[in-house]
């Protein structure tokens, strides 16, 4: 009983000492959404391209990302080329939601690094970044077919992440029958 | 007249329920809600231009006759429970709000224990011959102090 009341000091110290140890390894940026698994929040706005009215609706039926770019976002310029490739290899539709951003930046943006985009919703104000509950772009929205939201990324995307976890969840959903 | 008064209480009533965001109740609000872009200031503090962006949206929701558990949760359902500074309880929090009341229970009881346990080893018993020798020794004695030097000074 002595001896054990002596290692309890030891034993709660080494506790301590791995739980902030894991709080160390842990991103307080990466906060886990509510969003994941409901539906995704509706929207009513016009596409960058041809200023034409659109809504949540044209986004369902496919599997989607939904990305979240802005001209004058620095880091989304890290995640732009893999955008790039993967739109070219046509394995997923990529949707852009342009947050915050004036039209002809935008547009000049895309011209110079290039238009992953199948179209881009326009947030001029940033409120349905809000809904999204977006607070740093890029973030990426994964949509499966019925528009539901089933997973979201926070920060670029990485080749890493990309191989290892985006597109095998892709996959997965293309896969899903098509709920009636 | 009774129209007149009617016409009265219905612009009263009229301008009440326009709803004129109390400035007391939006910075009590704003200061328990967390800024996600710069996570440790509220949204009160915040510069960053989405704290901006949801100020504007709770004078908007307050105007709208939000109440605060209304707003909360609208905040709740766009950014989580991270957005509170008062997490909720609920089973993913029971260890924030339980542990540490837990652990003044532990240490409480591990206190109580240890003062209970009566000493290891009792006392040795007092050998009464060296305690004699010890009160008899002429050298070792403290001079008696003198009672009148413990007077006070004045």
């Amino acid at each position: 009983m002595r001896k054990l009341l002596w290692g309890l000091p030891l034993l709660a110290a080494l506790a301590l000492i791995l739980l902030l140890g894991r709080g160390l390894e842990l991103d307080p940026r990466e906060v886990d959404s509510p969003l994941v698994g409901k539906p995704a929040p509706d929207f009513a706005s016009v596409r960058l391209d041809s200023g034409a009215a659109t809504t949540l609706e044209a986004l369902r039926g496919e599997v989607t990302l939904l990305n979240v770019w802005a001209s004058w976002c620095v880091a989304c310029m890290q995640e732009h080329p893999l955008l790039n490739d993967l739109s070219r290899s046509g394995q997923v539709r990529i949707v852009g939601l342009n947050y915050k951003d004036a039209q002809a930046d935008a547009t000049r943006w895309l011209a110079r690094h290039g238009d992953p985009y199948a179209w881009s919703v326009v947030d001029r104000d940033g409120r349905i970044g809000i809904d999204y509950g977006v607070y740093g772009v890029p973030e990426t929205f994964v949509l499966d077919r019925a528009g539901v939201i089933r997973a979201k990324r926070i920060g670029p995307i990485t080749p890493d992440y990309l191989s290892q976890q985006l597109l095998p969840l892709v996959a997965e959903l293309q896969a899903e029958p098509t709920r009636p | 007249m009774r129209a007149l008064l009617i016409l009265l209480l219905a612009g009263w009533l009229g301008l009440a329920g326009a709803q004129e965001v109390d400035p007391d109740r939006m910075r009590k609000l704003s200061e328990e809600l967390r800024c996600l872009v710069c996570q440790n200031q509220s949204i009160a503090d915040s510069q960053a231009p989405l704290a901006e962006d949801l100020r504007a949206e709770l004078e908007r929701l307050m105007r709208e006759g939000y109440s605060d558990a209304e707003i909360r949760e609208w905040m709740v359902a766009r950014y989580g429970d991270f957005v509170l500074y008062r997490p909720p309880f609920n089973p993913r929090t029971y260890a924030l709000w339980l542990g540490p009341l837990l652990l003044l229970l532990l240490g409480g009881a591990l206190i109580v224990r240890l003062l209970r346990q009566p000493p290891a080893t009792p006392p040795a018993p007092v050998d009464e011959a060296r305690l004699r020798a010890l009160l008899d020794e002429p050298e070792g004695a403290e001079p008696t102090p003198d009672p009148d030097s413990k007077e006070p000074r004045r």
